[in-house]
């Protein structure tokens, strides 16, 4: 019984640490926009170009907190079985 | 509180090679292909030197739209590319939006996107060899210096992990946070209502009011924007890494 609440904890706590991952993107989008907006009020002409770069910029600066994201999710729905399986 | 976050469901199994599982994900995304072939099919038919009908003019704007955006990001030697990546875009943004009519998206299974970025992944490396040669391919790993080859190896891999990875979890976790909303709202309607005394208190408690019209501006945003976002950037990345492989 204690083994089976260890595993579960441990399980639910990781995945709680997993999206820590999500700062990371967050400062950087943030950055990223801020960024866009001071190109296009210096140049507000180059609007689209710098929305469709900042936007593709910001997809792959997401992929860091996508990843805490999917090893949230494994430690939530796949892990436990997993584990308590192993027990 | 009960919340609901389930996968693809498996439907029946076809007993051949141990089993081979029917899920929501096949099901639904066949649904698509055969929508994506009856729409093609419908807006082509009897088509016009002198477009008349409003029909022909739509399909000749998108098809416009198409080859602008290919030939605009990757050049004029990549215009046989066009079907390619507007065959994918267009599945991508209609498997997701299929979730508005409360399908289960075939976009939230890990298992459409991999196959997608795996071809994607083919193209790329297929494109380096007919550049480079099989021998500039494989001399393109120890650049710059030979020790660095594990890691070349490894990027190269990464590629379609991240483009699977990133499709599949935006979408996902628009609906696993949709769901969590949806559970927290019944909750919290319950504590709005529930203390009302005797048997109106539970029938009021039971309903869950707030339901209604807060989950809609979600949806907005990772039904709508974020389904087309992705699938944008999936179609740019793809096009980006082949433009990129016929580079070097």
């Amino acid at each position: 019984m204690l083994e089976k609440a260890i595993v579960l904890a441990g399980c639910a706590v990781g995945a709680g640490l997993a999206l820590i991952a999500g700062i990371g993107p967050g400062i950087g989008e943030g950055y990223a926009v801020g960024k866009a907006c001071e190109a296009i009020g210096r140049q507000p002409e180059c609007k689209g170009e710098v929305t469709s770069t900042m936007l593709l910029g910001c997809a792959i600066a997401e992929t860091t907190g996508i990843y805490g994201f999917v090893t949230g999710l494994l430690l939530i729905f796949v892990a436990p079985g997993i584990f308590l399986n192993l027990l | 509180m009960n919340v609901e976050i389930n996968g693809a469901r498996i439907f029946f199994e076809i007993p051949v090679l141990g089993g081979i599982p029917i899920t929501a994900t096949m099901v639904n995304a066949w649904c698509i292909m055969v929508l994506i072939i009856g729409l093609c099919i419908w807006l082509t038919r009897d088509l016009k030197v002198r477009p008349t009908g409003k029909r022909q003019i739509v399909a000749e704007f998108v098809v416009q739209t198409a080859q602008k955006f290919v030939v605009g990001n990757m050049g004029e030697r990549f215009r046989n590319m066009v079907p390619f990546v507007s065959a994918i875009f267009s599945m991508s943004v209609l498997c997701s939006l299929s979730s508005l009519v409360g399908a289960f998206p075939a976009t939230s299974d890990l298992s459409t996107e991999l196959a997608w970025a795996v071809v994607v992944f083919i193209m790329i490396t297929g494109t380096k060899i007919r550049t480079g040669g099989l021998g500039g391919y494989l001399k393109g790993f120890t650049q710059p210096i030979f020790i660095l080859t594990p890691f070349n190896i490894l990027s190269e891999l990464a590629t379609p992990i991240s483009m699977s990875f990133r499709h599949f979890g935006n979408i996902v976790s628009g609906s696993v946070i949709t769901s969590l909303v949806y559970a927290a709202l019944a909750v919290a309607s319950h504590a709005l209502f529930g203390w009302l005394p005797g048997a109106l208190g539970e029938i009021l408690g039971s309903i869950p009011f707030l339901q209604v019209g807060i989950p809609a501006v979600l949806s907005v945003y990772f039904d709508l924007f974020s389904s087309c976002m992705q699938a944008f950037i999936f179609c740019m990345l793809t096009m980006l890494y082949i433009a990129n492989a016929a580079e070097e």
